[in-house]
């Protein structure tokens, strides 16, 4: 509107064209500016930026040199990484986890029989992405490959022997006679009406015979399916027994581990509702285990499960050197996560309990159809933690003698055969980053599952 | 459905099997007896193993001869004229000690990384998010193995020690300080600090008074600074410096003389307080930053300084949020201090459920003990935290 007013104006120094974009000047933005804001604000921060510079410029270049420039990265034995074999200062001596890579990984089992490690591996794998991945599908079908077919084919393939045979053909056998069932289940609907509410048989009926029963139906062929396979490799090759004694590296660290998380978390659900029941002795009994676990180290729970478990049992059934700290790690792991899920229930509107109960659902309903879907959604990152620190915590059974993977480390460093001024570091620093690279990737992941829930709060 | 009439369904004609409370009583039976069944089974199984491997039972051994040595004490104790008694109490304020002093490093530190991990100098910021990120993500095990084995194992023996300013001796066998000898006159100033506390405490007191009455503000720090420090150094000259050092000396093979401080003690402290530091600066930083920015802005615009800002509007509420997962980060230390038994600390796992453990054969009883400990400690720890946070919590109506 002062467009036309300016025109006609006949004072000269009134601009009539904008100026051209001026970028900002440098004290306000760009990198000397940022330089100034973050770095050099005041004295203070000056002098703590000098001196931690000075601190990365002293380390890092040391560092790199130690474990990269100057690292021997192959050679057959300590000869490699002695400075005055090969003639040049020596860092990291990384030909030494190459040449004990496999030990790392397995221990001792027998190099024969390793690729039933590599399957279980693989197996795990395929458990943790179809569980921790969002999109997967199937989820429920996940739940019982992670919690009930991972276990038991872990334990027939990394055991093996009479004892694994006979389960593996027991499993068979029942997945089998519950096929059977299913099927005839499936064709003679009518069969099915002593435990199926009449409504739920009706709309059985509608469907084709292959549509019906469809959840359980599933699983029972998954684990025909897998057991199906373990028996053709147990016929074709063999699964001979290996003792624990000889399991160790990787494989027993993320066998803990494993076994921690499917034992803990049912069981850390189970304390958890014990602990918030209505029912004073069941809920004294969870107090009671959980502050007393949490209450105590953990090695002491080792020693307890490592020397006191065997006098608890008749001598006969003394436990495996290897399934004791299992089940000490297993319970202890249980109470963490047992408040970590009443975590979760806590954070349950009081609406949800009592919009599930006028609904007429009883309390197992109630928890399993409403509650616990959605207390265990919110604590994932909580469970993921917990889950970081059982994972460190594995570390610990090498104070009761078992050889996990920081275990074989530091046997491989009191063997001659690569004993150099820097094999231990070495060690300890691929030690380090395995640790590091495992636990990272879990947070990482947990912050990410907070992001993805805190999404719909955001506003 | 609408048919049915209404007063055909009246309460108390449901069988007895779907009453909730009967149903509850018999959940309840039925644990208890698997429960009781359990213990029972495994207490009589223990009793029958026990005779079987003829190991004694009961607490008798507790007044036994020890016959090994332990080489970090803080009570007299050897080989020849202790018992097993004595070696749980030596291995117990081992425990303590470290514990303690590593509850002090790693406050220190925590706080430090913590603060500085929201520093707005960018350099700064990322050095502590790479020591918070680093140590909390490798066990602590293999950070005690570094440091024992990697970091003061390979140090030069006693007769290469590094000679460090001050008398300060180190080598393979820990670190050589030179030993304080207190005169009988030195109790002179240690009355002196005591008395210095108490009157801080008491000026403290008085001046808080003060101020809710008149407004005065008293410099609580200089005083308390001049009472506790000023004062027994006062004491100190006036009674003639009562305090000498016994000086480590270099010999041909050996020091002698000095303090010694063993590398494993060393290296436990160091691991556990770097450590634990990592998870306290965590606890330290979403406690700064739960304390919203409108209030240091609203206590800005009434005028405060940034430093009373800080003292009196958030650090309070930041304790709010900090102090109950501090405490839990403490706990975490005294129970992670038994990982001493990897690199041989004379801790109370590593002497009592290690050592009189094997040698007695005694695993029920010894076990049981030193569960009760951390239990106690634990327990007491949050008690006297419940109390603390309910003095601290925000008072709602």
């Amino acid at each position: 509107m002062t467009d036309a007013t300016l025109d006609n104006a006949p004072r000269a120094f009134v601009r009539t064209e904008t100026l051209p974009q001026q970028p900002a000047p440098l004290s306000v933005a760009g990198p000397l500016a940022w330089i100034h804001a973050n770095l050099f604000s005041s004295p203070l921060n000056a002098i703590l930026t000098l001196l931690c510079i000075w601190f990365v410029v002293v380390t890092v270049p040391e560092l790199v040199h130690f474990y990269i420039l100057d690292a021997v990265w192959s050679g057959a034995s300590r000869d490699a990484c002695l400075a005055d074999k090969v003639g040049r200062p020596v860092g990291a001596c990384w030909a030494y986890v190459a040449d004990r890579f496999q030990y790392f990984i397995y221990g001792s089992y027998p190099i024969a029989d390793r690729w039933r490690v590599n399957i279980v591996f693989a197996m795990f794998a395929l458990g943790v992405v179809w569980l921790l991945w969002n999109r997967a599908p199937l989820k429920r079908i996940g739940v019982f490959y992670f919690f009930v077919i991972l276990p038991l084919s872990g334990f027939i393939l990394l055991l093996g022997g009479d004892r694994a045979q006979g389960l593996l053909r027991f499993l068979i056998l029942l997945s089998f006679a519950l096929a059977v069932l299913y099927l005839v289940l499936s064709f003679v609907p009518s069969l099915a009406r002593f435990w199926t509410n009449p409504a739920l048989l009706a709309v059985e009926q509608e469907a084709p015979p292959w549509k019906r029963f469809h959840g359980a139906k599933s699983l029972i062929l998954l684990s025909l399916v897998v057991f199906g396979i373990l028996a053709i490799l147990d016929d074709r090759i063999g699964l001979l027994r290996v003792d624990t004694g000889l399991w160790g590296g990787m494989m027993v660290t993320f066998l803990i581990s494993a076994v921690g998380i499917v034992f803990s978390l049912p069981l850390g659900v189970v304390l958890a509702l014990g602990r918030r029941s209505r029912l004073p002795i069941i809920q004294l009994l969870s107090v009671i285990f959980i502050e007393f676990v949490r209450g105590v180290p953990l090695i002491t729970v080792l020693f307890m499960a490592n020397t006191m478990l065997p006098l608890f049992v008749p001598q006969e059934y003394s436990p495996d050197r290897l399934l004791r700290p299992l089940i000490g790690v297993a319970l202890f792991a249980s109470a963490y996560m047992a408040e970590v899920i009443r975590g979760g229930l806590q954070a349950i509107p009081k609406g949800q309990f009592e919009g599930a109960m006028s609904l007429g659902l009883g309390y197992w309903q109630m928890m399993r159809l409403i509650i616990l879907p959605q207390a265990l959604r919110i604590v994932i990152p909580g469970i993921v933690n917990t889950f970081i620190g059982l994972f460190k915590d594995t570390t610990l059974v090498t104070i009761v003698g078992i050889f996990d993977f920081l275990r074989t480390v530091e046997a491989t460093l009191v063997d001659p055969t690569w004993a150099t001024p820097t094999t231990r570091t070495t060690g300890y620093a691929f030690a380090a980053v395995f640790y590091f690279l495992c636990c990272w990737g879990m947070s990482r992941y947990s912050i990410a599952v907070e992001k993805r829930l805190a999404a719909g709060q955001k506003r | 459905m609408s048919s049915i009439p209404t007063e055909t369904v009246s309460p108390g004609k449901a069988s007895l099997f779907y009453d909730p409370k009967i149903r509850g009583y018999v959940y309840q039976i039925v644990l208890l007896a698997v429960v009781g069944f359990l213990v029972w089974s495994a207490a009589s199984n223990a009793i029958e193993n026990l005779r079987a491997q003829k190991i004694a039972s009961g607490f008798g051994f507790w007044n036994n001869a020890a016959g090994f040595d332990v080489n970090q004490k803080l009570i007299p104790f050897s080989a020849s004229g202790s018992t097993y008694g004595q070696a749980f109490w030596v291995g117990l304020l081992n425990t303590l000690l470290v514990a303690a002093l590593g509850i002090v490093l790693a406050t220190i530190i925590g706080f430090a990384v913590g603060v500085a991990r929201l520093s707005s100098n960018w350099v700064v910021a990322k050095l502590a998010m790479v020591y918070v990120e680093g140590i909390r993500n490798i066990p602590l095990l293999l950070q005690l193995y570094f440091w024992y084995n990697a970091v003061l194992k390979p140090l030069p023996d006693a007769r290469n020690s590094i000679a460090l300013p001050g008398s300060i001796y180190l080598n393979n066998r820990g670190i050589i300080l030179p030993s304080p000898q207190f005169a009988p006159a030195f109790e002179a100033v240690a009355v002196a600090f005591l008395v210095g506390i108490a009157g801080a405490v008491a000026f403290f007191v008085w001046a808080r008074g003060q101020q809710a009455r008149t407004g005065r503000q008293y410099p609580n720090g200089w005083v308390a600074l001049a009472l506790i420090v000023g004062l027994p150094l006062l004491v100190f000259f006036a009674v003639g410096q009562p305090l000498s050092f016994d000086y480590p000396q270099q010999g041909r093979f050996n020091l002698t003389g000095g303090m010694q401080i063993f590398p494993e003690f060393v290296a436990l402290l160091l691991g556990l307080s770097t450590y634990t530091a990592a998870f306290i600066a965590e606890v330290v930083r979403a406690g700064i930053l739960a304390v919203s920015k409108g209030q240091s802005e609203a206590a800005h615009a009434l005028g405060l300084r940034p430093g009373p800002t800080l003292k009196l509007v958030v650090i309070p509420q930041a304790m709010r949020v900090i102090v109950p997962p501090l405490t839990s980060q403490y706990l975490n230390l005294v129970k992670n201090s038994s990982l001493a038994v990897a690199i041989g600390y004379p801790d109370l796992v590593q002497v009592f459920t290690g050592t009189v453990l094997n040698q007695t054969g005694q695993a029920v009883e010894v076990v049981a003990i030193t569960m009760a400990v951390y239990l106690t400690i634990s327990l007491v720890t949050s008690l006297a935290m419940n109390i603390y946070n309910k003095r601290i919590a925000l008072v709602e109506r």
